[in-house]
């Protein structure tokens, strides 16, 4: 038995970042004893570098927004295949979520009546979103860190402990979700990445708050952290992912110098007047605009112009079509020749607005580009391209519990879990999703511990803890040959390699644009790359050693590829953020249809499984008919495009 | 494109000592000096321990002390040294090192915990605030702190002086007292909680004495002192010094 260190919590929140903190906090008030636990420091999650802003129809900007015309806005955008009572909640409760914050102490930009300002976004009807420059995801997470702070100082004016009630364990890493012989969770197997010592927490109820899969990309806005932990832990447990071929890639990441490629520029850049143009100097997206977005747009620049001013009596310009739209837009502009220097396209605000304007705006773009690549985007046009950015799968769900299907007490929400935002999210609807489902999920979480009482929590199974602290284990003893194996002989394998040669395999054949023949390559590099993974080697001990953590990340991002390029070879159609050169059109038939990826060997036994046959097995499902009343929120010609005929009649 | 090779010399080492190591390493146009670092785990050194995220200056992990000065590795471009530059790359200096570039920043942690938080106004509800855009801009200033630590790295208050460490905040948690304290609707006052007066007596605003060092580093390019501790120190004086607030607090604590 492996001896090492327990603790006993009520819940246990993997991720600090807008998801996991919204849950901690709602976990904490509810009065569970809540840890949490993170790969950074407290306060640098992913959600910082969101910078466009909250979706909310709070209606400060315009009288005429409420949450159905934000929930027909979020089901447009993922093209009918969102999980409808998801986008229904989450359109509902995102002003509440937004205005909690302020009394928490948050500062958001202000309207002249002295409200919350809101501004415009792609696929947004209305200007919504809540915002602070262009940095609302630093705003957002330090009002959520300030928040848990303040819960620690009641806990500790109380108790004489700031930790006994919330507890922040940063740099730490989860490996392995622990279930009792029931099936139900138990508890979460961890190390610290500065000691490498391995803990064990005990506590019946888990929120995954991991965030995405970004890492498996080469050209990604996604930071270290997106390994996909959350989604493989899920895996690993049991629970199905939804949907995993949906990755959304944002039309406009950086595309020079080289060492910055695919770092974000934000679509406010757009949302306030920003254009797109080819090497010709022609704002090409008028040329893409799709057959069921033709009457929102503007045909003409005049007009799109006049809408920025006048937006009751003019429709937006193309700029401004949801993400999927742009993204490959620009592609095609690039295939077609009319790229610009280093294989990105123009994003121009400098022709459009004064720069003294641009620099209030927009200060953190101003600044990035001035810094990283010596462009001054008061004077001149960006270089954008597409870059991975987020993922629309992930753990299927229940709507209003955000329980993971299939294991007790698992809980997932924000970018891992999946649903909400069907076949590509509006760009606004992340950090509002995650407070909608961070909240709820915290508050299942909470009341699903407190129900069982202190003599029913599962059973830590011993075995579960040795076997997970063997495979963390394992890269220090990749050492050498395996005997009777072809490979004898050869050394381990380095880690960053491997990291390597996946995200080239992934960005190259199961990117932006699909075809069947490379997502069949794709699968078999994978296998290849499966099999060398498991002789990842380290050098160095255990404490703070990052080729360890990345040997062991590499399991996750396997894992995560190999659903993303199954269920994208599974559906024949393009949607959204799946986009098949060989199936250019959207198939009304698709849109019922829900892709399932779950582990092919429930034992979770990673090493046993065949490197040809692959570890996930695909399942497909129908889903649930959208509510007749929520259908009524559309015209009749627009449903016409999305659902089917036996759809329509029922 | 055009790549060379440079000299780097980057500290390795734990809890028990270590030293500067020599490395060669290849450099392409347009890289930063966490970019080298990368180059540096992927092909030669793959224990090398760094903290880092988002490598776009808005996460504020990458703290480091580049050729001695308090940088965020990512946004410390190569081009701003010469190709015959031997680059030395340390941990910070104020915070204890873990491992090679890692250092314990829990000090700041700790900080954070003993400045009170936002006071929310009694009689406003949520959805309620009303507040101008001139009356947060200052506020808002402060917020834009990434937290990446660098100004209570070189502020020579602690720099030198770890004996400090107990009864001073460092810049940084100055900054969120000045924030707070600037927030049109914090509701401290009525709670009894004077944060002017605070950040005198409990928070060490007091060994300040405004070299700007914290500003000069700023990556967000903050002006804290300017900005943020002058004024405070401005405030606690008035408050000091004001005989009406003398007269209340004299009165108040005979009350008691």
């Amino acid at each position: 038995m492996t001896q090492v260190e327990r603790q006993q919590w009520d819940v246990v929140v993997v991720g600090a970042g807008g998801a996991g903190l919204r849950a901690a906090i709602e976990a904490r008030e509810q009065g569970a004893r809540t840890a949490v636990i993170c790969k950074s420091l407290f306060g640098k999650a992913h959600t910082v570098m969101a910078e466009g802003g909250i979706a909310a129809a709070m209606a400060n900007a315009n009288e005429h927004d409420g949450w159905q015309v934000h929930f027909r806005d979020t089901m447009r955008g993922g093209k009918f295949l969102n999980q409808w009572r998801m986008a229904e909640l989450h359109a509902q409760e995102a002003p509440d979520r937004v205005w909690e914050l302020e009394t928490w102490g948050a500062l958001f930009d202000r309207t002249a009546d002295g409200r919350i300002s809101q501004r415009n976004f792609g696929g947004h009807e209305y200007p919504r979103l809540a915002h602070v420059g262009d940095r609302t995801g630093l705003e957002l997470i330090r009002t959520l860190q300030q928040k848990t702070v303040a819960l620690q100082q009641e806990d500790f004016r109380e108790r004489g402990d700031y930790e006994s009630g919330l507890k922040v364990f940063q740099e730490c890493t989860v490996t392995r979700i622990l279930k009792d012989e029931d099936g139900r969770v138990s508890g979460v197997f961890c190390y610290e990445r500065e000691s490498g010592r391995f803990f064990v927490i005990e506590a019946p109820a888990v929120v995954i708050s991991t965030g995405g899969i970004g890492k498996s990309f080469k050209v990604t806005s996604n930071s270290w952290e997106y390994t996909g932990d959350g989604h493989a832990l899920a895996l690993l447990a049991g629970a199905p992912l939804l949907n995993m071929e949906f990755v959304q890639f944002h039309p406009t990441g950086m595309v020079w110098p080289p060492s910055v490629k695919g770092i974000l520029v934000t679509e406010s850049v757009r949302g306030d007047g920003g254009v797109l143009r080819n090497s010709e100097g022609k704002r090409f997206m008028f040329d893409y605009i799709p057959d069921v977005f033709k009457e929102k747009y503007a045909e003409t620049e005049a007009e799109g112009d006049r809408w920025y001013d006048d937006p009751d009596h003019n429709r937006r310009p193309p700029e401004l079509l949801p993400r999927d739209e742009v993204a490959r837009a620009i592609n095609a502009e690039v295939k077609a020749g009319r790229g610009s220097p280093h294989g990105g396209v123009f994003l121009d605000v400098s022709t459009r607005m004064p720069a003294e304007v641009i620099r209030r705006r927009l200060p953190s773009m101003y600044h990035q580009f001035k810094e990283l690549a010596d462009v001054d985007i008061t004077a001149e046009a960006m270089e954008v391209g597409p870059t991975c950015h987020y993922v629309m799968g992930g753990i299927a769900v229940d709507s209003d519990s955000a329980a993971a299907r299939g294991v007790p007490g698992l809980y997932a929400a924000g970018e891992v879990a999946g649903g909400m935002h069907g076949s590509n999210r509006l760009g606004g609807n992340s950090l509002s999703d995650l407070l909608v489902f961070g909240r709820r999920a915290g508050l299942h979480a909470a009341q699903y511990a407190g129900g069982l009482g202190e003599g029913g929590r599962p059973a830590v199974d011993e075995d579960q803890v040795d076997a997970a602290a063997a495979e963390a284990l394992r890269p220090f003893s990749a050492e050498g040959p395996v005997e009777g194996e072809p490979d004898e002989g050869r050394p381990p394998e380095n880690p960053y390699t491997l990291h390597q040669e996946l995200q080239q395999t992934m960005n190259d054949l199961v990117g932006i644009i699909r075809r069947e023949p490379e997502m069949g390559q794709a699968l078999e590099k994978l296998g290849e790359l499966r099999v060398r993974a498991r002789r990842a080697g380290v050098e160095g001990h255990r404490q703070f050693n990052p080729g360890w953590h990345l040997a062991l990340d590499l399991r996750n991002m396997l894992l995560v590829s190999e659903c993303i390029a199954r269920a994208a070879l599974e559906r024949t159609e393009s949607r959204g953020g799946h986009t098949r050169e060989d199936w250019p059109e959207m198939d009304r038939q698709w849109r019922r249809a829900n892709l399932l990826c779950r582990l092919a060997d429930p034992t979770g036994n990673l090493a046993a499984t065949d490197p040809v046959r692959g570890q996930i097995r695909l399942s497909r499902e129908e889903t649930e008919p959208v509510r007749p009343d929520l259908l009524a929120l559309f015209e009749k010609e627009e449903l016409v495009k999305y659902l089917s005929e036996e759809e329509l009649h029922e | 494109m055009s790549s060379y090779e440079a000299g780097f010399r980057v500290w390795r080492g734990d809890t028990e000592g270590g030293g500067l190591e020599d490395f060669k390493v290849e450099v392409h146009d347009g890289e930063v000096v966490l970019d080298i670092i990368h180059r540096l785990q992927a092909t030669q050194a793959p224990d090398l321990a760094v903290r880092w995220n988002c490598k776009a200056g808005k996460c504020g992990s990458c703290s480091a002390e580049v050729n001695g000065r308090p940088r965020l590795m990512c946004m410390t471009r190569m081009s701003v040294f010469t190709r015959d530059e031997v680059i030395t790359v340390t941990p910070l200096r104020a915070f204890p090192v873990v491992r090679d570039l890692v250092t314990d920043v829990g000090f700041n942690y700790t900080k954070a915990r003993e400045v009170p938080a936002f006071v929310p106004p009694s009689d406003l509800g949520p959805g309620e605030y009303r507040m101008m855009q001139e009356d947060v801009d200052r506020s808002q200033e402060f917020r834009k702190c990434i937290e990446c630590f660098l100004c209570q790295d070189t502020c020579h208050v602690v720099r030198d002086h770890e004996e400090n460490k107990g009864a001073f905040a460092g810049p940084r948690f100055l900054m969120r007292v000045a924030e707070l304290d600037m927030h049109p609707l914090d509701a401290a006052d009525a709670e009894g909680l004077d944060r002017k007066t605070t950040a005198q007596d409990e928070h060490g605003l007091g060994y300040c004495n405004i070299t700007k060092c914290c500003t000069e580093v700023c990556p967000e390019q903050i002006r804290i002192t300017d900005n943020a501790l002058i004024p405070l120190k401005e405030r606690a004086a008035d408050r000091k010094y004001d005989p009406l607030v003398w007269l209340g607090n004299t009165i108040r604590r005979r009350g008691r």
